[in-house]
């Protein structure tokens, strides 16, 4: 088939921190350098912002160098953390806090800021489109386009209008190419496109396997008398035993609202557990109940996010390309947060591409540039010396691996002289469901605590219903025949949103049924199906979740 | 023949609406906005018209803050030709609305108004009609199909009992309804193109009309919470139940 084209010198994918830093700074090295340059940016959700959920307590430092003038310009960064508590929850009803001196460095946050990160991403597209940079919110990047020699040329916006079975509805609109000497792709964790880029370029060779978490987030309007702007509290351990990890996140944020989420690394074993009943439950203890009592939950929404760390950041750049932010994989997870680096690759992209563009064609070419920047640069450093945060928790269970956390960070300020591994993919630490015990959710009480399907509603997700289902089955057998014996498919668990469910029809025969307009885009099915069985493709541009202040 | 076409800035319809705390009104702060879904279909229609050959050009109106624009934007790039912002930073209720359109009416003389037959944020149902009574033109209003035949416009009508098909003398005002057309994805070139098309800005003064609210909102409240039901054995405690509520 014949298609439209448009032609720029940049196209990136994703209006996240990450792609929109790098079209920030894009523009103003265009400037500085006095070069004409076109770039475009797409972005799946319905308007920028729509798809971002993050804590999120934001780092400064990449702000700080992208816009030392960010305060003057007005950016939504206004909170600061006035307070940081941590809690160490024994039980159902108890939790102690955690002197300060015993919590590791890393997660300290003096300077830091509490912010609403869709907002932040939402105030960067205007800085970015006031440069000059297209912005096209509702649009996909469905497939990458490559060269006859297997370079990048650039990325296939998604087909509209098209039905369920396939065909073309009234109104059908197919897909543009759009063509760039660079495709910067920033789509965040899991992305389906660097997911391909990936495997095509071999980009992982001798990296570990990328970790993930599933980070479950609610904002709630609570009691003024009990809000305390700026304050940030933290907890680990319950509801998850020694060897899950994950922990807690509450944050005052203005207006009376708080942010409030809970992460689970997705490396857990038992197939039973439940994410999002682990995340309802965990509110039901005192520390963090006493903030929502007659408050309202006014916000929900659940993404994944990586935390593999520096051993698993693969190779950035392949030719005609470069993988930026959590594409590719910064969070520091010993800092618990990732949009600084996040921000910080994707200037760092700019700068590659500009520099190298100075200096003769970048068309289709592989600017590994950007690699040796990033082993120069602070984002290095940071994973470098955070690098066996991660692996010790994993390897020696919270308790004792928080233990080694902090001699490490605060003791030897992570210059030990040896780097652990993981490298037990996260889809395969699945034990048999028949050897592992079913945790017991209390049911939910509709004040604290409450089901997925109210849940989901409040995340605004919206797909158009009648469009292929964007949830790809490899094999549609699979959960039915191998995941359900011996996982008791785990997917009606690790869904946040209510997409997957097991349910038996007329003849009480088993059927996997996938409800895909439910999706809010977390990939965490993606990451977790044991038998690596299930694609998330992109649905219609515009579809999914229309958060707002996440 | 020009068409002239009302577009609103709303909530968008995939958000959950949340009232104000101290029950104002509904909170707007960070919350997606874009083009009244009935505007959108409108929008549509008026292109259609054009596409034709039945209509030489298609002006987009809105009346609101500065950011209303974004809307005006996107009836730009479904491919209205030029758009007018009527800036005014005050609440507009339908009677200041149709005075205002009315102004606009008066010095752009379109042949059409097509307007959503209401706004998905207050429900009013009410602009088309009044804007029609004051320039004593004829209306049509749930415009289910629209046929333009020279100087008169065909229009069949949604009605409780059925379909309306009326004739009206253009100059008219039209309200459209939901099943009229299903509007067009945008392309992504004419989104490029929609930034250089003009929007001129007028100002109340410019156009000589005041915002005399003639309706004071009291409350915005949200519908109350549905109680969680309970279980019963037998349709002997259910009876019992039901008579103790003194509800048998």
């Amino acid at each position: 088939m014949e298609r439209e084209s448009m032609e720029f010198d940049v196209v990136i994918v994703g209006a996240g921190p990450a792609g929109l830093s790098a079209a920030c700074k894009l523009m103003q090295l265009a400037e500085e350098k006095d070069q004409e340059l076109m770039v475009c940016v797409i972005e799946k959700g319905s308007e920028v912002g729509a798809h971002i959920l993050s804590g999120a307590v934001l780092e400064p430092t990449a702000m700080n160098e992208l816009f030392p003038d960010w305060k003057e310009k007005g950016a939504p960064i206004k909170t600061q953390v006035k307070g940081d508590e941590v809690y160490y929850l024994t039980g159902e009803n108890k939790g102690i806090k955690t002197p300060n001196f015993l919590i590791p460095k890393p997660m300290h946050n003096e300077g830091n800021y509490i912010v609403s990160m869709a907002n932040v991403s939402r105030w960067l597209a205007e800085q970015a489109e006031g440069m000059g940079v297209e912005i096209f919110p509702g649009f996909t990047a469905s497939e990458i386009l490559f060269n006859d020699d297997g370079s990048v040329k650039g990325v296939l916006t998604g087909d509209m209008g098209v039905a369920e079975d396939g065909s073309e509805k009234d109104g059908y609109m197919p897909g543009m190419e759009l063509l760039a000497k660079q495709t910067i792709f920033a789509e965040g964790c899991r992305g389906h496109l660097g997911k391909q880029l990936m495997e095509t370029f071999n980009l992982r060779d001798n990296v570990d396997p990328q970790h993930y978490g599933l980070g479950i987030k609610e904002v709630w309007t609570i009691e003024p008398e009990k809000h305390q702007e700026g304050l940030v509290v933290h907890t680990a351990g319950w509801p998850l035993d020694d060897h899950t990890e994950g922990g807690g996140f509450l944050y005052h944020m203005e207006n009376n609202q708080v942010a409030l989420g809970f992460i689970i690394a997705l490396n857990y074993t038992n197939p039973h557990l439940s994410p999002f009943d682990e995340m309802q439950r965990w509110k039901l203890n005192p520390k963090i109940a006493h903030f929502l009592e007659g408050g309202e939950r006014v916000a929900y929404g659940a993404r994944a996010v990586n935390k593999g760390g520096m051993q698993s950041v693969p190779k950035l750049s392949f030719p005609g390309g470069l993988l930026v932010g959590c594409d590719a994989g910064f969070l520091n997870g010993a800092k618990i947060k990732g949009n600084h680096t996040a921000m910080k690759t994707g200037m760092l992209a700019a700068e590659a591409i500009m520099e190298s563009m100075l200096a003769g064609d970048i068309s289709s070419k592989e600017l590994s540039l950007l690699d040796e920047k990033y082993k120069a640069s602070w984002v290095f450093d940071e994973l470098h010396k955070t690098r066996n945060f991660g692996p010790a928790l994993h390897k020696f269970g919270t308790v004792i691996g928080g233990a080694f956390a902090w001699l490490d960070q605060n003791i030897f300020a992570g210059k030990l002289p040896f780097t652990w591994h993981n490298t037990t993919p996260d889809h395969e630490t699945l034990k048999p469901a028949a050897l592992a015990k079913a945790p017991v959710y209390p049911k939910p009480d509709g004040k604290l605590t409450f089901d997925k399907l109210s849940s989901v509603f409040l995340s605004s997700t919206n797909h158009e219903e009648d469009q292929p289902c964007h949830l790809k089955l490899n094999d549609p057998s699979i959960p039915i025949s191998q995941n359900l014996p011996l996982y008791d498919e785990p997917a009606q668990r690790y869904c946040p949103a209510g997409v997957y469910e097991v349910v038996a029809d007329e003849n009480g025969e088993k059927k996997f049924q996938i409800n895909g307009q439910n999706c809010v885009h977390c990939k965490t099915c993606d990451i977790k199906d044991p038998a690596q069985n299930i694609t998330w493709v992109t649905p219609e541009g515009g579809g999914g979740p229309n958060y707002g202040n996440m | 023949m020009k068409i002239l076409v009302g577009v609103k800035r709303v909530v968008d319809y995939n958000v959950r609406i949340q009232v104000k705390a101290d029950g104002s009104g509904v909170a707007t702060d960070g919350v997606k906005m874009s083009m009244n879904p009935f505007d959108e279909i409108a929008v549509e229609e008026a292109l259609r018209i054009k596409e034709a050959g039945k209509a030489e050009e298609v002006v987009a109106v809105t009346i609101g803050p500065k950011v209303c624009q974004e809307q005006l934007r996107t009836a730009l790039a479904m491919g209205a030709d030029r758009a007018i912002h009527v800036e005014t930073d005050d609440q507009t209720q339908p009677l200041t609305g149709a005075r205002i359109l009315k102004a606009v009416a008066d010095k752009e003389e379109p042949k059409i108004v097509l307007l959503g037959k209401q706004a998905i944020d207050d429900d009013n149902n009410q602009t088309a009609q009044m804007l029609a009574g004051l320039s004593h033109w004829p209306q049509a209003t749930f415009a289910s199909e629209v046929v333009i035949d020279g100087d008169t416009a065909q229009v069949t009508r949604e009605i409780d009992s059925g379909l309306e098909t009326l004739s009206v003398d253009l100059p008219a005002v039209i309200s459209v309804d939901l099943r009229l057309n299903e509007p067009r994805y945008v392309k992504l070139p004419n989104i490029m193109k929609a930034k250089r098309k003009p929007i001129e800005v007028l100002t109340l003064a410019e156009l000589n009309v005041e915002v005399a609210p003639s309706v004071t909102v009291l409350k915005t409240s949200t519908p109350a919470k549905r109680e969680a039901g309970i279980k019963v054995e037998s349709v002997d405690e259910l009876v019992t139940i039901l008579k103790e509520k003194g509800l048998i």
